[in-house]
């Protein structure tokens, strides 16, 4: 099922105009179509239909570690001093005044005057092999931590939750540029021909931030947008037949519409008529393939169990599963949002004292079952999974909630992801941040540096994954970015 | 015979001096030609030159490489101390030595480059750079109307656009095509110009129509059509990225639909380009400027706007001025001025300081409410006043700080107002304001506007531009494939007092424009995308004509222009997706207001709608000059199950089911709403088989019958349900031809 068609494209500015990329006559009069043609044969030698829609899977630049990636998008900025990053220091100055030489120059979103620091109101031990310190709020990735790496020296430009998520999904804070979902996907296709390459999942509350524009194609074609999966009704839009319409009745009009659709094509002579009925074929087999997606009942109860799902109980969890199931039916992008992460300490929910707990409480043990789970199935060591917001939060007490609510500021400089499987070193810490956790003070790794690696670690030179948009060639690092070598297994 | 005296000794003393010259070794001056040249061409310009210009560095073009990259200033002449391109040469400090895909430069060369910089790199002009300084380039010099070339085939030619057709044909040696069909050419002229598909008994009184002007006949009702101005208003929009929202995380509603309503009524009444361009961009400083010269300055109220807690407003306000200096820049000069941002433009003449100075134009500016009298629903059902959001000028000089590397806290030199320096300067005595720059934009002087312009409209009744990057005009950008043509249409433009309708008919009413779209597979491998024009345009519907035309055919079409923006059925995340969901509940919209086209369709910025997203129609967050026309699976499962269009397809199959109980006509009607065109014998039956096989299949299963008619419904209405579901998903279609 995860079988690969290699097919030997670079991936350096196609000149293409975009508006022509993807179509059948501009994939067979360039040197894009001839390679796709010249890959013929499936590795097993079946007749297996050669794919010439712009989704059709495509070789990175040099071999790759990681063949696909599930992204849990932790979207309002997690705690980092409460989850992963130990402080100690705090202790000592909790309800101290922060430094005034820290606050100098320093804009907040909502912290005003001078704030006082703030130690975690969570008990922090070591785990693993690894020794990794890690909240109490967090037992279950503590007892995998060993397969995980824990980065503490994130860093952002942006401190607003919509730009600082498109920051994080685009490399660039204003909306337009494409998803690192669809820079994947566009330049590595996607091995399933009836699921979508990129999709998207939904849960947790409502919250700031920047919708739709998370998952844009931005200047790439909309083929490589996310698609979202969605919870409620039909998972994926306009998949489900109008009421009364059964799966031959739609066959039959499908039969139909290719079957004037070749006649027409006889008299016009237009390729881009065939290319229009192979996706229409393809939205067929969609109409089978997600439903046995979402066919959540099909996993046994031990699955169930590790991942605490009920099947027909939407919610981050279950997401978790499904991103298991999307990648193995050879899905490229999966990007889980799981929103209300926002401990400003404003209200109890969104306090460190109870909000915070329960927002672990929804994912701890899903994203733990969810390695857990990729790992016994030999699906870890090629997809490459990765945890975190869009920033971290400050060491200082936002105190807008009065007295007994306990709550952090928005904060670029210094915060937590977790990285895990394909082409990355498991058990390792890297980077560091100071005493109270306010910078970086070793291994900086700022967002554009987090996309070259990723992008590294499915194959691609980030310098040279570029798209010619309106004059110039674009590239999700624009003109940043540096691997992290000490990241890379 | 012995040279004379005098002249030995010049040449004695020159050997002298070379070999003087040569003991002095790195003491000399290094020459840019003989020493520094072939050292960068071999080992530095593969990363930072023409091709690419790694971290923002350019070696080959003097300027450029004294302009430095995105680590600032890499030659300082006279200090090679102080120059950071030492600094990498010599691998110091943390960054990786240079070159890095070639050996390091030896101590002689560091040496080298060292005196040479010490020495105030001296660079001649004449040098390595003299292609890039010397030849202009040709957007940027006004165009001349060429004389319409004299050709073999003056038969075939109708208007002068024809004339630099066919010359190019024949330079090719490829014919042109023939007229297409009169029913493809019908609807394919409606459908460009009004957006709508023309009416069975108009297709049949244009077949039935001898006179030798039917066509200019039809074209010039099309014209004059009210529905005119809605189709031109959609590509116009994008680029003024209208939407009805703020945009970021809130994207709270905004009352920007009087500026809509005056872009379509604007086009409607032919209002000139010159006039059309003064007024969005400075009605507001008129003399005499009326309300709607006011509302037309909504086109830069349309940026976005971000109401999060945290937000600087006045870093917002410059993101704000960013946005309407790309906008402008891209919108009447085809130019990647965004570029010139951060630093000066790698390929085209564009100074940093030129993009401040056109930034300072828009730095200098309120944004007023301006009251428009009466009350209209605010998207939650309560009353408010009617309004629109417009521009004022501030008073005081126009001007505004240049940043450097683009970061908003890191202020450079104070920059006046200013147009670009490499394009015509500004007449003296005009306005160092908006309107002064409108005009200017718009003067018969300007190179770029009116080909830009021309290029545009070229481009939505071609599928692409004779300047295939619409975008750019600059150095980067594709060349006009018929640049005769290009400038001919250019002054054409402008000397017919910049009338759009003017234009548009021109181009409609050429042979080229009217050729068929039927290709033979030798002319689609001679040129398949269509660049020479020896054949008509065939391309996809874009997203709001799918929705109109679905509309149109199935007899649901409500045809009133203008008004508050509507809400017809939608997935439920349009209103719940985002924050703030009880600020703006999507209230599907009862009534006729179900059945308005798409453009009147609620814009709402985090949450566009989506079968128009599936079909590429972009979110209106920035200007947008060129849509992508793809072809995906979920296109597939919009035009079949988007309860829109389901809803066209069961009002379709009522109109077959009313027009008469003959089989053959049912689908033949039904087919001809679709294409303009009869069934062929072939299409024909096929039709009728899928019909029988439908109403067989209805007969056994009345339940589902009904609920294929969304309600009480027989099996033959279901069967043409089924049908019409079909036909409105066929390519032929969803296809302008």
């Amino acid at each position: 099922m995860l079988a690969e068609t290699r097919t030997g494209i670079g991936h350096s500015a196609p000149r293409t105009p975009h508006s022509a990329l993807l179509s059948r006559r501009a994939l067979l009069g360039s040197s894009l179509g001839a390679l796709a043609l010249a890959s013929l044969g499936s590795p097993l030698g079946a007749a297996e239909p050669v794919r010439t829609d712009p989704m059709a899977p495509r070789a990175p630049h040099f071999p790759a570690k990681a063949k696909r990636v599930i992204y849990l998008f932790m979207a309002g900025g997690p705690s980092q001093l409460d989850l992963f990053d130990h402080k100690p220091k705090l202790k000592e100055l909790d309800g101290q005044p922060c430094p005034e030489s820290l606050l100098t120059g320093e804009r907040f979103a909502f912290i005003k005057g001078i704030p006082k620091l703030l130690a975690s109101p969570h008990a922090f031990a070591q785990h693993g092999q690894s020794g990794q310190w890690v909240s109490s709020l967090l037992p279950y990735t503590a007892k995998i931590i060993d397969q995980l790496t824990i980065v503490r020296s994130l860093r952002t430009d942006q401190f607003n939750h919509g730009p600082a998520q498109i920051f994080m999904n685009s490399g660039h804070q204003i909306v337009g540029r494409p998803s690192l979902g669809s820079w994947v996907t566009f330049g590595l296709g996607s091995v399933s021909d009836s699921l979508p390459g990129f999709t998207v999942l939904l849960s947790g509350e409502v919250d700031p931030g920047a919708g739709n524009a998370n998952w844009t194609s931005g200047f790439l074609p909309t083929t490589f947008q996310g698609v979202p999966l969605r919870a409620k009704g039909e998972p994926v839009l306009f998949v489900e037949d109008p009421d009364g319409v059964d799966a031959a009745a739609r066959r039959r009009s499908l039969d139909l519409i290719v079957g004037l659709n070749r006649r027409h094509l006889a008299a016009v002579g237009d390729p881009e008529i065939a290319s229009r009925d192979a996706a229409y074929e393809m939205s067929f087999r969609m109409q089978s393939s997600v439903p046995e997606l979402t066919a959540l009942d099909q996993e046994p109860a031990h699955i169930h169990e590790l991942y605490g799902t009920t099947p027909g109980k939407p919610g981050f969890a279950t997401n978790c599963l499904m991103a298991r199931r999307l990648i193995e039916r050879g899905s490229r992008f999966v990007q889980l949002y799981h929103r209300g992460w926002d401990s400003h300490g404003d209200t109890a929910a969104k306090d460190l004292l109870t909000g915070l707990p329960h927002m672990c409480k929804d994912t701890d043990q899903a994203c733990a079952a969810l390695i857990t789970d990729l790992k016994q199935r030999g699906l870890l060591d090629d997809t490459l999974v990765v945890w975190g917001g869009e920033f971290g939060r400050t060491p200082m007490n936002e105190g807008r909630g009065g007295g007994k609510l306990l709550g952090r500021d928005h904060h670029p400089r210094a915060f937590t992801m977790w990285m895990a499987g394909g082409g990355i070193k498991p058990g390792l810490a890297y980077g560091q941040t100071d005493d109270i956790g306010y910078n970086v003070v070793s291994q900086p790794l700022h967002v554009h540096d987090l996309h070259a690696t990723m992008l590294q670690c499915l194959g691609f030179d980030h310098t040279r994954l570029t798209f010619r948009f309106q004059g110039r060639d674009y590239r999700l690092t624009d003109v940043h970015g540096e691997v992290a070598k000490g990241l890379l297994a | 015979m012995r040279p004379p005296a005098p002249l030995i000794r010049i040449i004695r003393t020159g050997l002298l001096l070379l070999a003087a010259l040569a003991a002095a070794g790195a003491a000399t001056v290094p020459d840019y030609a003989r020493d520094i040249k072939p050292l960068f061409e071999s080992t530095c310009w593969k990363c930072h030159g023409a091709e690419k210009q790694k971290g923002g560095l350019r070696l080959d073009v003097r300027a450029q490489a004294m302009a430095g990259g995105s680590n600032g200033v890499a030659i300082v002449a006279g200090d090679s101390a102080h120059s950071y391109l030492m600094a990498r040469l010599r691998g110091e400090g943390d960054e990786k030595r240079m070159p890095e895909k070639a050996a390091a430069f030896s101590a002689a060369q560091i040496g080298i480059v060292a005196a040479w910089i010490d020495a105030g790199a001296p660079w001649p002009e004449s040098a390595a750079d003299a292609k890039a300084a010397t030849v202009v380039h040709w957007s940027y010099v006004p165009p001349v109307r060429p004389i319409p070339p004299s050709v073999r085939a003056a038969v075939w030619v109708r208007n002068p656009i024809d004339a630099f057709v066919a010359a190019r044909l024949e330079r090719e040696q490829l014919p042109p095509t023939t007229e297409a069909a009169p029913a493809t050419l019908i609807r394919r002229v409606f459908l460009d110009l009004i957006g709508l598909p023309p009416t069975p008994a108009e297709v049949e009184a244009f077949l039935a129509d001898r006179a030798p002007d039917a066509y200019e006949r039809v074209v010039d009702r099309l014209l004059a059509s009210p529905h005119y101005g809605e189709r031109w208003a959609r590509p116009w929009l994008d680029l003024a990225r209208y939407a009805d929202t703020d945009g970021f995380n809130f994207d709270l509603p905004r009352m920007v639909w009087p500026y809509r309503d005056w872009v379509i009524a604007a086009l409607n009444a032919d209002m000139p380009f010159d006039r059309f361009t003064i007024a969005q961009l400075a009605g507001d400083l008129l003399p005499g400027a009326t309300q709607a010269d006011r509302v037309a300055t909504g086109f830069h109220r349309n940026t976005m706007h971000n109401t999060e807690g945290g937000v600087d407003p006045e870093e917002a306000r410059w993101e704000t001025e960013i946005d309407r200096t790309n906008t402008t820049a891209a919108v009447w000069l085809g130019s990647t001025f965004a570029c010139a941002q951060c630093h000066n433009h790698k390929y085209d003449p564009i100074s940093q300081k030129d993009y401040y100075g056109l930034l300072a134009f828009f730095d200098n500016t309120n944004e007023p409410t301006l009251p428009l009298g009466g009350e209209v629903d605010d998207y939650n059902g309560k009353k408010k006043p009617l309004s629109a959001l417009v521009m004022a000028e501030r008073a005081g000089p126009a001007q505004t700080n240049l940043r450097v590397r683009g970061a908003y806290v890191a202020k450079g030199e104070v920059v006046s107002a200013g147009t670009p320096g490499f394009l015509p300067p500004m007449p003296a005595d005009s306005p160092r304001n908006r309107l002064g720059l409108a005009r200017w934009l718009v003067d018969r002087g300007n190179p770029l506007t009116a080909r830009v312009q021309v290029n545009r409209t070229w481009e939505v009744l071609f599928g692409h531009g004779l300047v295939e990057t619409v975008e750019d005009f600059g150095n980067q950008g594709t060349a006009p494939s018929h640049p005769e043509l290009l400038d001919w249409l250019a002054v054409e433009l402008m000397e017919g007092k910049w009338s759009m309708k003017r234009l548009q008919r021109l181009i409609v009413t050429s042979a080229t424009y009217r050729q068929s779209s039927v290709v033979d597979p030798g002319h689609l491998e001679r040129d398949p995308s269509n660049h020479l024009l020896a054949r008509g345009a065939r391309f996809r519907l874009e997203a709001e004509v799918i929705r109109d035309n679905a509309l149109a055919v199935s007899g649901l079409l409500t045809a009133a222009v203008g008004g508050p923006s509507v809400f017809p059925p939608a997935p439920s995340e349009v209103g719940a997706i985002n924050t703030n969901k009880e600020s703006l509940p999507w209230r599907t919209s009862a009534g006729d207001d179900r059945h308005r086209r798409a453009l009147y369709t609620f814009c709402r910025r985090t949450a566009p709608y989506a079968a128009f997203t599936n079909f590429d129609a972009p979110s209106r967050e920035a200007c947008l000059l060129r849509r992508a026309r793809t072809d995906t699976p979920l296109q597939a499962l919009t035009g079949l199950n988007d309860p829109a269009q389901w809803e066209a397809a069961q009002a379709l199959g009522r109109r077959m089911v009313d027009q008469g109980s003959v089989v053959s006509e049912r689908v033949a009607m039904g087919f001809r709403l679709c294409t303009a065109r009869a069934p062929t014998a072939d299409e024909q039956r096929d039709l009728e088989a899928a019909y029988a096989h439908e109403l067989a299949a209805f007969a056994k299963t009345p339940a589902a019958a009904a609920k294929v008619c969304g309600g009480a419904g027989a099996a033959d209405l279901a069967a043409c349900t089924m049908l019409a579901n079909a036909l409105l998903n066929l390519d032929e279609t969803m296809t302008r031809e």
